[in-house]
């Protein structure tokens, strides 16, 4: 089966379905697709566990509704840009899961070959720019990607993604600067999951309304329920209206919270397992979108049980498919280091 | 069926751990999220919380246990009605042990103990450095990202937040831009900042005011300011983290006049030399490496140790051929050395540990007396420190050569991750053994 998007698949001028009034198969798609996140993080996690993953892995576990509401308010045309947390971005965009988790692996069947790793695919097919480790990249690389938006006039966005850490950087601001001065067509989407490694937002950020940090470049921003998906899809459906009408770039801070460890080396020590658990379990984006399903009868117990369980099916098979790829071939050192004449 | 709890891999360079304690007990209860054990790692104590439902059915290795390979298996938890006899041996399992992708496949050198010494990893040499330092005096202070509550990220400012408090051992936001010209600025100002990158990689957002602004003030000014400060961090390849976090910037800092530039080996040389860095009224680069955080050397008592910047030293000494090395290629050059002596062939490894300025007079004697050089670094060989010595050795030695030099270093590619490219990129004891023979004309 193959894996589906969390985008519209059809670009639509207005701006898509009415805020708030998401169609009935729409929300099932979009349900879908975080567990998918989940299901395939969990996995990650268990396979680096076991050694068959190397070096940094960030897991998003937690925060799926971010990308999946983001996500679902962009069309196909537009362009996706993030950092290092990147694998639900990647799942998201429509990639899929066994090329995604062979990268993991660092095999030949992974997206890029077996040479990025989890910090660094990419997929020209559905523009998505990566996976980039260096943090605050993103954010001038995305704004590079609205300008060639611009330039060829093709109506279409990007959306830029970057942490609560990333947000203080210089760059950022610099950013801010010439897509508001030249009224590039950027969503900048701050995944506020509180910390920055080891920092809370309040130890490294003299502000944190992140939402304001355009003020000064009059930059629109708006601060968003990030655990909950038909909050994300509402707000951003606004936000991308705004920007296709011409408007400029627009800020979207996701209050969110990530479940796991920074990267799989980090004991946690800076919360407390309490302030996981209550997240958890008051906040979680899945269980929440869950219950309102099966309570509006969009949906019942059997049809959720059957969807983890095609879920479930889908990564086992990206885990294999990962485990089995061949690693690359030797003579790919040296290939991919320039275009050839 | 049982299920068994494997040793976790829990780090980039981690192949093996200590069971610290067990927080479940044979017989009892455990749900998904359980933290079940407490495991010490290369660097940090993390929790291992269990990812099945069920009954912790038998603890296969007891608390206390030492260098537990990953993937070995440690519990083995139970379904309802299993008993633990029907645990499935990982032989045929679905988990199979890989063999551990970073060990290195050659003991760690150690050097022989003289006077009154102790066994300290190069980790521990460093913090306790800063920490001398930092008593003696009150105008130094460390400042970076995750260096204070954290502890560090590769734990190397462990408990200086505690002795030092918030004023002088300060947590930066992730801004590298802001906090090095920061630095520089407090340096302008008399103070001796030890400014921490997580990696040297990150300091590339940073090179702008490491070069512009630290290396060049004292010239612009006339020899007015000084910028006494260091900036320090791991550099060169981690372990599988890719082309963004792996790179070694040794030449690329050694270029600059203004900068000295510093890449110890051994955890004796990181705490002279760190010492001489802070005690220096220059800015100075000061190139760690993570994999040698872990290793432990001998380091000498004398609370005033400190080795001079500018100085290499013969590690090993030998005549046949003379190989040059810094940081964690020394360790390499040392393990090749070994097998090279095997085949009769004698190598002198000379351990740089200052790269600007360099020792030249100590690379020429000894290629005076073995007429044979290979040089080894992590870094891409294109105007690498390789491509300097030999440079100089045109200048200096060449009537000494029999042989045009050698250069081992990192392949001319971005570092790949896939384990196997990876092992291809990076220079290992197999590729100085094979250039040694060339120079020499052996096979
Ligand atoms: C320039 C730079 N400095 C430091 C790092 C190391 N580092 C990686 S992720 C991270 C924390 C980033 O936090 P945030 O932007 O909030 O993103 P999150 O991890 O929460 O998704 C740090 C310090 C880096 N990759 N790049
Ligand atoms: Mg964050």
């Amino acid at each position: 089966m193959a894996a589906s998007s969390a985008r519209k698949p059809h670009a639509d001028k207005s701006g898509g379905s009415k805020p708030g009034h998401a169609p009935a198969d729409e929300l099932i798609r979009l349900y879908r697709m975080m567990l998918l996140i989940r299901r395939f993080e969990e996995k990650a996690g268990q396979l680096y566990g076991m050694g068959r993953i190397g070096g940094f892995c960030h897991l998003y576990i937690g925060q799926e509704a971010v990308v999946v509401g983001v996500q679902a308010a962009l069309t196909p045309k537009d362009s996706v840009i993030t950092a290092y947390r990147d694998h639900g971005h990647m799942l998201a965009c429509g990639m899929e899961p066994k090329g995604v988790m062979a990268e993991l692996t660092g095999r030949s069947g992974g997206y890029s070959r077996g040479k990025g790793g989890s910090m660094h695919m990419f997929s020209r097919e559905k523009n998505f720019y990566g996976g980039h480790g260096i943090v605050g990249a993103s954010v001038p690389l995305g704004t590079g990607l609205a300008f060639a938006h611009q330039y060829r006039g093709d109506g279409g966005l990007c959306a830029a993604y970057m942490g609560d850490g990333a947000a203080n950087q210089g760059q950022v601001y610099e950013s801010f600067n010439m897509a508001s001065l030249w009224k590039l067509p950027v969503l900048y989407v701050i995944e506020n999951n509180r910390y920055g490694m080891g920092t809370s937002i309040e130890r490294a950020s003299a502000r944190t309304d992140f939402a304001g940090r355009g003020h000064s470049f009059g930059i629109p921003g708006e601060a968003v329920d990030g655990m909950d998906l038909l909050a994300v899809r509402t707000a951003t459906l606004s936000a991308v209206a705004a920007i296709r009408a011409g408007q400029g770039p627009r800020i979207l801070e996701m209050m969110t919270y990530r479940y796991r460890g920074h990267s799989m080396s980090d004991p946690a020590k800076y919360r407390s397992k309490e302030e996981v658990d209550k997240v958890r379990g008051e906040r979680d984006p899945i269980e929440g979108l869950k219950h309102r399903l099966v309570e509006q009868g969009t949906s019942d117990e059997a049809r959720i049980k059957d969807l983890d369980g095609e879920v479930r099916a889908l990564v086992n098979a990206a885990a294999e498919f990962a485990q089995a790829s061949p690693e690359p071939d030797p003579a790919e050192l040296a290939t991919d280091i320039l275009v050839a004449a | 069926m049982p299920i068994q709890v494997l040793m976790p891999a829990l780090s980039p360079t981690m192949t093996e751990g200590t069971l610290a304690k067990w927080r479940k007990s044979e017989g009892e209860r455990i749900k998904v999220g359980d933290v079940i054990a407490e495991v010490e790692t290369d660097k940090a104590t993390m929790e291992i919380e269990s990812i099945d439902d069920g009954v912790l059915g038998q603890i296969l290795v007891p608390a206390g246990t030492e260098k537990i390979a990953v993937n070995t298996p440690i519990a083995v938890i139970l379904g309802d009605g299993e008993k633990a006899g029907d645990a499935r041996p990982t032989s045929n399992g679905a988990v199979k042990a890989q063999p551990p992708i970073t060990k290195p496949a050659f003991a760690p050198a150690r050097q022989p103990a003289t006077g009154a010494a102790r066994v300290q990893t190069v980790r521990e040499a460093l913090r306790d450095v800063m920490a001398e330092e930092m008593r003696r005096d009150p105008s130094v202070f460390l400042m970076g990202e995750e260096v204070g509550q954290y502890q560090g990220a590769y734990k190397v400012s462990q408990g200086l937040l505690e002795e030092f408090g918030p004023k002088r051992v300060i947590d930066t936001p992730i801004t590298e831009h802001g906090f090095a010209g920061l630095g520089v600025g407090a340096a302008f100002a008399g103070l001796k900042p030890i400014v921490e990158f997580m990696t040297f990689n990150f300091a590339m957002q940073a090179i702008d005011h490491i070069i512009n602004s630290a290396a060049k003030t004292l010239y612009m000014s006339g020899g007015q300011m000084p910028v006494p400060i260091v900036f320090r961090g791991p550099n060169g390849a981690a372990a599988r983290v890719g082309a963004q976090h792996s790179q070694c910037f040794a030449s690329w800092y050694a270029h600059c006049p203004g900068l000295k530039v510093i890449a110890p080996y051994t955890a004796a040389d990181a705490k002279g030399l760190l010492r001489a860095a802070i005690r220096d009224h220059n800015p100075v680069v000061f190139l760690e490496n993570e994999i040698l955080y872990g290793m432990s050397f001998p380091v000498p008592d004398d609370p005033e140790h400190i080795v001079p910047i500018g100085h290499a030293k013969i590690v090993r000494a030998g005549q046949h051929v003379t190989i040059a090395a810094f940081s964690l290629m020394v360790h390499k050059a040392l393990a090749a050395a070994e097998v090279l002596a095997k085949e009769g062939i004698e190598a002198e490894v000379i351990d740089l540990r200052t790269l600007r300025p360099l020792d030249t007079e100590t690379l020429v004697a000894s290629v005076k007396k073995t007429n044979h050089l290979v040089t080894c670094e992590e870094g891409w060989p294109f105007a690498g420190i390789g491509s300097e010595i030999a440079a100089l050795m045109m200048e200096q030695a060449f009537d000494w050569l029999d042989a045009p030099m050698a250069r081992v270093a990192g392949a001319d590619v971005p570092m790949p991750y896939a384990a196997n490219l990876e092992k291809l990129a990076v220079p290992q004891p197999e590729h100085i053994i094979a250039a040694a023979k060339s120079v020499l004309n052996r096979r």
